[in-house]
């Protein structure tokens, strides 16, 4: 961490995009983690993606539970709304503000320990929900708030600072998320921004679930050679799959790519998701192939990067259940008390 | 991109634009941090030891470390760097201690100095510690050259001047004032070991216009008069004065006049205002006094009647930009413009001019009648002659005299030990101290200050006017330059990247206020200028360029609009980067005397 504030001036050349702002307007506070912590990477990542889009700062809501990770979104967006919430309850608050509120991109941050240990339940019951809204976690395999315990997405066989194996089966949340509905899921790592940020623009234009797995490295507690969330394991033993490119709407389409490996997925709201395989034998459409996938790399201690699963057309929660276009907060006290005729007719519905 | 080359002295000292800039390489940032530290009197030393003259350049230098200053580049003023100078030669306690001792005993070996200008001061201050016997001529009756003769009291008060040149005359310095030189070749034949010429730039340009010669005795060259009224030769001037010209020089002229109770004074020049030479805090201080200046008027004659001058006839031209970016005059069309005058200041320029030297003792003149040197050693093609300031080149200012005067001492040190002139030249050279003190803890205020450019505060302007000897700046007091201080970026604080360290985590790239950092892949340098993580348009600056990361990448700074605010290495988790202050070693001769 630093005490110095980063001072607000800015380089005189920096772009502006489409609302006049730069991507210095979509920073937060200073952040209080580690010197070179990934979760700072990330935060960073996200800012560039939403200022790249243009989305409004105030259009944000920013949810969180307890943790290095939960700390994170105080260090981005800092015009927008949040909550940072109970321990592995961020999943809760995000299902009650975007219920409240469907107009607001929701960013759900969350780590390790708070998705995959104390908020396991929360975070299965928020996929199946089809909640729409971004969830990251910043995994990083370690307890860092609490000094490097393992955590449970630690690998069997990773060794602690101090050189003692784990002995328990990781959780993989990719995984999970690919089983129980999640219309968007990928992986990516918090080193490489040149996949990441396309990825979280990506993850804003989809509709419902959009999980992202960011294997983020705890410089202080899981950065060593023992640990399979360091900076140089992820780095030795990635492989990229499909390379997201988000082409935002009424960007001009140029097909200077080669079709047998270039795919350009159409998004709701007009965007484009360009998608180049990599892996000549997977199909990002494939939720059954995807798991088996990730699984059979994950067997041979490799770490399968890049977009894993995508349902364009992906409903969410709001589709399935089909609750009012207005926001709550916008709807008037007519629409919210229609009167007793209309009360009368809806009871003879049920006659 | 090759990886840069950081033992190279020169690639730190051009970040330090300030430092680069200055002709002397004067450390600016160093001496910002002393006056901030209220160590005024090492301020001063570091300054003497660079420029000479810190109180007398504090108040009169040209400042190109200005217009060079990074915050030009990340806000828009740069910092005070010449008033700062000021503060700390006002402020400063007793010198004596830090000054360098001269031996008692001499090495032998006699020098000339003709002259006794800021040239000719700093050449024998840099020769006396060696033990050299120095014997300065000049034509004045007292030491200081133009600094005495052609700026007025109200920019430098006398007691400042008379200081700083004692200074260096009571370290033993033969003098011989009065002495009008005549002939090089009666001085060659006094055998000194060896001769600097530094006798300036001592003639004032005419303008041979009809009517010229008829009205002689109502015109005056400017430098001429100035130093007439800095003798006390002339004490007033009457009637409507009009100054031709654009330069400091012209200035002074009308600043002055105004002071010696003309009843109006107007400055003419023939070019756009934006062109003219003298410098922007000189044209301000002159409109500030309500003096007129009126451009693009070239004169066409001076009218008279019965041999007294009534005033001048200009022509009217308007500035085109020329297909090579630079001004040309066409005529404007509009009818030619009579202003009345009872006395003419030209200020048009000035040149060297050495008649009193032979042509015939060896010593070789240009087609421009500048002498020939050597530019490194400003050796003539006479051996044991050497020339610098406004004699060197042409033109100048005191800070460049102090550079040159420099070199000079060096190579007639040199020659008079029988070395190579070339050869045995000290080495430039550069000193990088980490000023990492703990966790958070640098050596060096790293905070960016975003405070706006602090105005000098200046004596009431009716009682300035009043009287010539009243100092129209006041210069900051130690509050203000305090402030002032804050606004220095300390960019000769490096930021140092040691690749092999290196985990490619990105943070120092997140935290960067003003986006220097990027990592990417290499490429040639047009191309990688496009694709950092700001352009980095100023062609100008260098890219500090890494060896080959881990992945394959390289690490690329743009140094064009780096704070050296230290985040990245605030930010680092394994010390890649490092803010080290670099000391550049500028070979001088006190370094032999030590």
């Amino acid at each position: 961490m630093t005490f110095v504030v980063k001072p607000r001036i800015r380089h005189p050349q920096l772009p502006v995009n489409d609302l006049g702002l730069t991507r210095r307007d979509y920073e937060g506070a200073v952040s209080t983690l580690c010197a070179g912590c990934g979760h700072d990477s990330v935060s960073a990542a996200i800012a560039a993606a939403c200022a790249e889009l243009s989305l409004p700062p105030h259009r944000f809501a920013k949810v969180s539970g307890i943790g290095c990770s939960s700390k994170t979104p105080s260090y981005f967006l800092g015009k927008s709304h949040g909550f940072n919430s109970v321990h592995g309850r961020m999943p809760s608050v995000a299902t009650g503000a975007n219920l409240a509120n469907r107009s607001l991109y929701c960013v759900g941050v969350s780590g390790d320990g708070d998705s995959a240990s104390i908020g396991l339940g929360q975070f299965a019951h928020i996929v199946r929900r089809r909640i729409n809204m971004v969830y990251i976690v910043d995994n990083n395999g370690t307890y860092g708030l609490t000094k490097g315990q393992f955590s449970a997405t630690n690998d069997r066989g990773s060794t602690s600072k101090k050189g003692v194996p784990n002995l328990y089966e990781p959780i993989d949340l990719v995984s999970m998320a690919l089983q129980i509905g999640a219309g968007f899921v990928a992986r990516s790592f918090s080193g490489d921004k040149k996949q990441l940020v396309p990825l979280i623009k990506a993850a804003l234009a989809h509709p419902g679930m959009a999980f992202l797995d960011v294997i983020s490295p705890c410089v202080a507690f899981n950065n060593h050679n023992g640990s399979t969330k360091s900076f140089d394991y992820v780095r030795g033993h990635s492989e990229r799959l499909v390379e997201a490119d988000f082409l935002p709407a009424q960007a001009e389409i140029t097909a200077d790519y080669d079709p047998g490996t270039t795919e350009d997925v159409p998004m709701p709201d007009g965007s484009i998701l360009r998608l180049s395989k990599v892996a000549k034998d997977f199909d990002v459409h494939d939720r059954i192939g995807a798991l088996e996938y990730v699984q059979r790399k994950q067997e041979r201690g490799e770490v399968a990067t890049g977009l894993l699963y995508v349902e364009p057309d992906a409903a969410d929660c709001h589709d399935m259940l089909g609750t009012v276009e207005t926001p709550l907060n916008a709807l008037t006290e007519a629409d919210l008390c229609p009167g007793e005729a209309a009360l009368e007719r809806l009871n003879e519905s049920f006659r | 991109m090759k990886p840069t080359n950081i033992q190279d002295p020169n690639y730190f000292h051009k970040v330090v634009d300030c430092q680069w800039a200055c002709p002397a390489h004067t450390p600016v940032p160093e001496y910002i941090r002393l006056i901030a530290e209220e160590r005024y009197t090492e301020a001063y030393m570091l300054n003497w030891d660079s420029n000479v003259f810190p109180g007398i350049l504090g108040r009169t230098c040209d400042r190109p470390c200005e217009p060079a200053c990074r915050r030009v580049r990340t806000e828009e003023k740069p910092v005070a760097i010449c008033r700062l100078k000021r503060v700390a030669a006002d402020h400063k306690g007793d010198i004596g201690p830090y000054l360098p001792r001269v031996p008692t005993v001499g090495n032998g070996k006699r020098i000339a100095l003709l002259g006794a200008g800021p040239a000719s001061l700093a050449v024998a201050r840099d020769l006396l510690p060696l033990g050299y016997e120095v014997h300065l001529f000049e034509r004045d009756p007292a030491g200081g050259g133009m600094m005495r003769s052609q700026i007025p009291a109200f920019r430098l008060p006398a007691d400042v001047l008379e200081e700083e040149v004692d200074l260096i005359l009571d370290m033993g310095v033969e003098c011989h004032f009065g002495h009008e030189i005549t002939s090089m070749k009666a001085m060659l034949e006094m055998d000194f070991d060896a001769y600097f010429v530094g006798t300036g730039a001592p003639r004032g340009r005419d303008l041979k216009l009809p009517g010229r010669d008829e009205v002689d005795q109502h015109i005056s060259i400017g430098i001429d008069w100035l130093s007439s009224v800095a003798f006390g030769h002339v004490d007033s001037i009457a009637g409507n004065v009009i100054v031709m010209g654009g330069g400091n020089t012209a200035m002074d002229c009308c600043r002055t006049s105004k002071r010696l109770g003309a009843d109006s004074v107007t400055v003419v020049v023939r070019s756009a205002f934006e062109v003219m030479k003298a410098s922007d805090w000189e044209k301000e201080d002159a409109m500030r006094e309500g003096i007129p200046i009126i451009n693009n008027r070239p004169p066409k004659a001076f009218t008279h009647e019965n041999g007294k001058l009534t005033g001048v006839l200009f022509g009217c031209v308007k500035p085109v930009e020329g297909d090579d970016g630079r001004l040309r005059y066409e005529p404007s069309g509009e009818d030619d413009v009579f202003l009345s005058a009872d006395h003419i200041l030209m200020a048009i320029g000035q040149e060297n001019h050495c008649p009193w030297i032979e042509r015939d003792l060896g010593i070789a003149f240009d087609k421009w009648d500048c002498p020939v040197l050597d530019e490194a050693t400003l050796q003539s093609t006479h051996p044991k002659v050497f020339f610098g300031g406004d004699s060197a080149f042409g033109p100048e200012n005191i800070i460049w005299a102090a550079a040159h005067a420099h070199q000079a001492a060096i190579s007639i040190h040199l020659f008079c030990q029988g070395k190579d002139l070339k050869a045995d030249r000290p080495p430039e050279g550069v000193n990088l101290i980490s000023t990492k003190m703990g966790i958070h803890e640098w050596s060096y205020d790293s905070e960016h200050d975003p405070a706006a450019r602090h105005p000098v505060p200046h004596a009431d302007k009716r009682q300035a006017l009043g009287n010539i000897k009243i100092e129209v700046e006041l210069g900051f007091d130690k509050r203000l330059a305090a402030k002032e201080a804050q606004r220095c970026l300390n960019c000769d604080v490096q930021t140092v990247f040691t690749d092999r360290l290196c985990i490619e985590c990105d943070a120092c790239v997140d935290i960067c206020p003003m986006d220097c950092i990027s990592f990417t892949e290499n490429g040639e340098e047009p191309e990688l200028r496009q694709r950092l993580m700001a352009p980095a348009a100023n062609g100008e600056q260098d890219l500090y360029v890494s060896g080959h990361l881990p992945t394959g990448r390289v690490m690329v700074k743009d140094e064009d609009v780096c704070l050296h605010c230290g985040l990245c290495a605030e930010r680092c988790p394994t010390n890649a980067w490092d803010m080290q202050r670099s000391v550049v070693h500028i070979p001088q001769l006190g370094s032999y005397a030590q």
